[in-house]
């Protein structure tokens, strides 16, 4: 209980927005892996993009700047599936994680690429900055983004948990994730699957590269690439197999970080990572399937 | 001819890293760097090839023990004099003993491989994607704490003055020893024991193998000499950050695994070839190279874009890499032509 003496309510709050925003992109990437097996490490070059795109458009008035954001992520998301996902398809897996890597390089590379031109790295979204103001509520600095992000990350968990359950394509999608050659036997249509899956994910990327570009909005090429591989790492802890387990480790690890951060002394912080990361090992020691698996058993090794 | 064919097995990796070996000491100094950065690069990714190619687990967290066994190197092969003004936190044991050479490069595999032993203890039991995250928590943990802690090494701030002996000699030693190593360990009863539990892990608990402990053992190989790899990377460097024993160089190395096609020796050694020679070519380029007498300079950067392309190009052509994971035959290049 020594921890969370240190732990004050300033913590808890930064802690779930931090783990709203990494819900968010552990459902983009769960959707991913749940219709084609695939841990997409290029997600975070998804954000990135959008980021850029809401930096290079600052003097456009805010909702064209976001609007275009969206669109230039689900663009890329798309075309990276055509191009690379598609042929992969049957590729096993540790192959399709390191093309993605191979993805994840060229698009932070071409990035960097496009930063450089005006002779220096990183670019300021301004515009959208204001919208990083904070309200105090008892004693509390809550911004304005972080109730954005927890209730956006509430509105997409709900607004899918209708589309997976509610509708024929969500019912194909939960077919597919079990076992997609038996599913697509039955007629499921792998390919619009696959694009609705990719589409929700980009859709995904893009709003999370709107509130992490208002939380900080210095623009460079590794933007959201540490937010990613934690998310990564959180999306396994939870259970990869099921969106809900995936997206709520995502959430967990962020709430995790927030808190231990919050409770470490001051001149401990930067082991952050070490006690974050030693939580990881110790949990997948417990429980291999995910934190949040409950009476299945793992299924055969995929990676 | 079987025994012919088996002794080509070796005999072929060993030749090509050979040959760059040999041409490395005939061009000019600046070209030599890259010869022996893709030497290095081979000793590194052969020692990923002993766990991942022969237990099909993937790991990420084997560089690691390169970062571990480049420090530990490094850290106790600075000269004696200079050692209290480099590294002014250290352990008064550390700081007041000074190794050579070759004692360095043992003691880095040694360090290496009773970390990877330490870690693989418990974490052997997993895997699948749970093998890898939690391979990849040791990477995090360990990139931190060698990054933080100013007791053992040189912490957020540059390890300089370790001895430049990783020329083409030490090189090509380094990476013919760690290939032997490798070859030796998967004709052995414990390289075919693990590479059976590879291929179908119920079958071969059926048959008694404890899959945890010869995935401990490849596991504990792996790390001793991706520690000596990592002492032969800190010698050529002559100074190091623990950025550079971090995510970049854990990604190249395990896209040159995959590449090569990760289920073969040979894989692994032309893998690591290709790609760095790819990377070198690209890297020249970026400072502007004579081509029929126009110089082409292309911004910074335009190497990661086409080495991160014609990587995807490659994976999605040909997914099991281009060896297509098959050690070297004769028969294998006849059926090619």
């Amino acid at each position: 209980m020594t921890a969370l003496a240190v732990v004050n309510a300033q913590t808890i709050v930064d802690a779930v927005g931090l783990g709203a925003v990494y819900a968010l992109m552990a459902v983009g990437i769960g959707l991913e892996f749940g219709v084609l097996r695939l841990v997409n490490f290029a997600y975070g070059q998804l954000i990135m993009a959008g980021a850029y795109t809401l930096a290079f458009t600052a003097t456009w008035p805010v909702v064209w700047s976001v609007l275009m954001c969206f669109a230039v992520v689900i663009a890329l998301s798309a075309a990276m599936d055509l191009v690379v996902f598609r042929p992969l398809r049957s590729a096993p897996p540790a192959v399709m994680l390191v093309t993605t890597f191979a993805i994840a390089f060229m698009l932070q590379a071409i990035a960097t690429v496009v930063d450089l031109r005006d002779g220096q790295l990183g670019e300021v979204a301004t515009s959208i900055a204001p919208l990083n103001q904070a309200i105090t509520v008892g004693g509390v600095d809550v911004r304005k983004v972080t109730i954005v992000a927890v209730l956006v990350a509430l509105g997409a968990l709900l607004g899918l948990a209708l589309l997976l359950t509610r509708t024929t394509v969500g019912l194909h999608m939960r077919a597919a994730a079990t076992d997609v050659s038996t599913a697509r036997l039955l007629g499921v249509r792998a390919n619009r699957v696959v694009g609705v899956a990719v589409f929700l994910s980009a859709l995904m990327a893009a709003t999370v590269a709107v509130i992490l570009t208002v939380q900080s909005p210095f623009v460079q090429p590794d933007f959201a690439l540490r937010d990613t591989i934690v998310v990564l790492v959180g999306v396994v802890v939870g259970g990869l197999n099921r969106l809900w387990t995936a997206t709520l480790g995502g959430f967990s690890i962020g709430f995790a970080t927030g808190i231990i951060n919050g409770a470490l002394p001051t001149d401990k912080t930067v082991y952050l990572p070490t006690a974050v990361f030693l939580l990881v090992i110790l949990v997948l020691l417990v429980r291999p399937a995910g934190i949040f698996t409950w009476g299945r058993q793992a299924p055969v090794e995929r990676v | 001819m079987r025994r012919a064919d088996l002794s080509l097995q070796v005999a072929v990796p060993a030749l090509l890293v050979v040959a760059v070996g040999f041409v490395a000491t005939t061009v000019s100094p600046e070209t030599e760097i890259y010869f022996l950065n893709a030497l290095v690069n081979v000793a590194i990714v052969v020692a990923l090839y002993v766990f991942i190619g022969n237990s099909g687990v993937l790991s990420f967290g084997q560089i690691s023990f390169v970062a571990v066994g480049a420090f530990a190197a490094g850290v106790m092969s600075v000269p004696q004099e200079s050692k209290q003004g480099v590294l002014p936190q250290l352990y008064p044991l550390l700081r007041d003993h000074t190794i050579g050479n070759v004692a360095s490069l043992l003691l880095a595999a040694v360090v290496g491989g009773a970390f990877a032993f330490v870690a693989g203890l418990p974490l052997m039991r997993l895997s699948g994607l749970a093998a890898g995250i939690a391979t990849f928590a040791v990477l995090e943990i360990t990139h931190n704490v060698l990054q933080q802690w100013t007791g053992i090494g040189p912490g957020p701030t540059t390890l300089s003055l370790v001895p430049e002996t990783t020329g083409p000699f030490q090189a090509t030693v380094g990476a013919l020893i760690a290939i032997a190593v490798a070859f030796a360990y998967q004709r052995s009863r414990f390289g075919r024991v693990l590479r059976a539990s590879r291929e179908d892990p119920a079958a071969a608990q059926g048959i008694g193998v404890s899959v945890h402990r010869q995935r401990l053992w490849a596991f504990t190989l792996s790390g001793a000499l991706a520690g000596f790899a990592g002492g032969l990377l800190v010698h050529f460097f002559g100074s190091i950050t623990t950025e550079q024993v971090y995510l970049e160089l854990t990604f190249l190395t395990l896209a040159m695994l995959v590449f090569g096609g990760m289920t073969s020796l040979f894989g692994a050694v032309v893998g690591a070839l290709v790609v760095s020679g790819m990377d070198s070519f690209l890297s020249r380029s970026e400072d502007g190279i004579k081509v029929l007498g126009v110089t082409i300079d292309v911004p910074q950067g335009t190497r990661l874009i086409f080495l991160g392309a014609i990587m995807a190009l490659v994976l999605i052509l040909r997914p099991s890499g281009i060896t297509g994971g098959r050690e070297f035959s004769l028969a294998w290049l006849q059926r090619r032509r």
